[in-house]
């Protein structure tokens, strides 16, 4: 079955086409990564799927119910968490969190309930009554996921939810974002995080310039790129970029204390490293090959288009 | 299903919109220190007979009250980021819009009703035709949130900007609708004036309804205050779609 189902979506801003005809199919239980650059039209698609924006053009189904026919039985299906969207300020947590039960109509017993299980979960149980605008952004940003899964939604919409968190806060977001889809929850996760795509989802779907230009599973995507490969190497001492000459070396990028050689050989790019290292008495203190990343194909993906 | 819904995002919108901005600073200034001032300034000292007054005072008090909470509801929520996540919930802008209009309704109604009952335990206040006085209170009410609504649609992130916007066309109505001067004390071109503004009509029915006197049909007033309202609905509807984006 069929979670999110947009097809040909189109949307203008005066003269600036912010998304142009992009249909995407999101499978039941899955977790979908909607990656793209900054301004590619990441948040408007998210926008128009999840009802707060109206498409120019196309159609979005949401468990099979078109949102912009029934928008609010469509809307009781879903979580959301919008990129820069806060919740109440001077609402305290607990406040916050049963306003957005009561949009969903959840009944009173079952709320108090749930209000608790959230706040314990999210690590916000002492601080129940206090107001929000009192917490940090990481706190802000539990009291908001609180809010989207608290009638256990069965697609959870997510708009960079991991951006500006510090790694505590990041890690319960991503935790969340496994339990939830671990119990049946469909995930449409938007980030221009590729690690945190690569390492969550099952499907990844670029856009760039407002058009879909890949969408396939990570692994699948890396593949299409397969051709470059890296080496990443550090040594005894620091040195620097003179020293890999050989031409069958792409691109050297000094990541920290380490080299990253990009080749499309790099068994050739070994044997060099180790005669040169051997030849100028550098130690090799790691050496170490892999295949293309994901970043490698969002960067390709999102050059060329 | 989708009525039920639309009616529970109204009711749950109406109750987040009491909790949150009745004890804002702009609504009990604009909303009730206004109004009070106002009368003082315009009452004390002249001699005027207070019962005689009192209809006008009560169509000033209650579109004051009721038109203060509407304005600064989506300015604020834009300006705070909580409008996207609201528009996120399973309610549409139509529902937002009459949430936020009866959380103007409900905040008019409380005040007036309070300050008309405070008031009548100082000084007699007949009610010649009770009905017309509760249906002068309903649609006066509903007709000044509508507006109050109305008054926040152009605006984007920024209370303090539809404030003075609203009171820039908050003030002139009053002084033009037969509150200060009745009606029939008007002529020329101050007359027409009154006939363009919602609330002279307001004034006229509570005139009716409370001295049994009006200038108009109360018909002809009810009918003119049910059209406002909905052209001040239908118009925030418009104005909120076209600037949905801005302040998202």
């Amino acid at each position: 079955m069929t979670a999110i189902e947009a097809g040909h979506l189109v949307k203008r801003f005066g003269s600036v086409t912010a998304v142009n005809d992009v249909s995407l199919s999101v499978p039941d239980g899955r977790i979908f990564g909607f990656l793209g650059p900054n301004g590619a039209g990441k948040t408007t698609t998210m926008r128009m799927l999840t009802g707060v924006l109206t498409p120019d053009a196309g159609n979005v189904r949401i468990n099979g119910i078109d949102i912009h026919r029934h928008p609010l039985d469509a809307k009781m299906q879903m979580g959301v968490i919008p990129e820069s969207s806060t919740v109440y300020g001077d609402l305290t947590a607990e406040q916050n969190l049963h306003l957005s039960g009561k949009m969903y109509g959840m009944p009173r017993g079952v709320r108090d309930e749930r209000v608790s299980e959230i706040l314990s979960r999210m690590g916000l149980g002492e601080k129940r009554h206090l107001p929000v605008r009192t917490f940090s952004k990481g706190m802000k940003q539990r009291v908001s996921i609180g809010c989207a899964i608290i009638h256990r939604p069965k697609i959870l919409f997510l708009d960079e939810p991991t951006s500006g968190l510090d790694v505590q806060s990041r890690r319960l977001v991503t935790d969340t974002i496994r339990q939830m889809n671990g119990q049946g929850s469909t995930v449409f996760l938007t980030t221009h995080n590729i690690e945190e795509a690569n390492m969550l989802c099952q499907t990844v779907c670029i856009i760039n310039k407002g058009g879909i230009v890949a969408q396939d599973s990570p692994e699948r995507l890396k593949k299409m790129f397969d051709t470059t490969q890296s080496i990443e190497v550090s040594f005894d001492r620091p040195v620097n970029g003179d020293l890999f000459t050989d031409p069958g070396i792409l691109r050297a990028e000094l990541c920290g204390d380490k080299w990253r050689l990009y080749t499309e050989n790099p068994d050739r790019i070994l044997k060099f490293i180790v005669k040169e290292a051997a030849n100028r008495s550098l130690g090799i203190t790691s050496l170490a090959t892999s295949g293309p990343s994901l970043e490698e194909a969002f960067v390709h993906l999102t050059e060329c288009a | 299903m989708e009525v039920p819904l639309a009616l529970r995002g109204i009711l749950v919108i109406t109750g987040k919109n009491m909790r949150l901005y009745y004890t804002k600073p702009p609504v009990l200034m604009f909303g009730l220190l206004f109004p009070l001032f106002m009368f003082l300034a315009f009452f004390v000292g002249r001699g005027l007979d207070l019962v005689a007054f009192f209809p006008a005072f009560l169509a000033m008090m209650l579109f004051f009250t009721s038109s203060s909470v509407g304005p600064l509801i989506t300015p604020w929520e834009k300006r705070e980021k909580t409008y996207e996540r609201l528009l996120s919930y399973p309610v549409t802008q139509d529902s937002i819009i009459l949430g936020d209009i009866s959380a103007g309704v409900v905040f008019g109604m409380g005040i007036s009703l309070l300050v008309w009952a405070a008031s009548a335990v100082v000084v007699p206040l007949p009610i010649v035709n009770p009905l017309l006085f509760g249906v002068a209170f309903i649609l006066g009410t509903v007709s000044c949130a509508a507006l109050g609504v109305l008054l926040a649609s152009p605006a984007s992130d920024s209370p303090p900007n539809v404030m003075i916007l609203s009171n820039l066309i908050r003030f002139p109505l009053i002084f033009i609708s037969g509150i200060f001067v009745p009606l029939s004390h008007m002529s020329g071109a101050a007359r027409a004036l009154a006939y363009c503004s919602p609330l002279t009509y307001l004034v006229d029915l509570f005139n009716a309804a409370m001295a049994g006197s009006s200038a108009f049909s109360s018909l002809l007033d009810c009918g003119i205050l049910i059209m406002v309202t909905i052209v001040f609905i239908v118009a925030a509807k418009v104005i909120q779609k076209r600037n949905l984006t801005k302040g998202l």
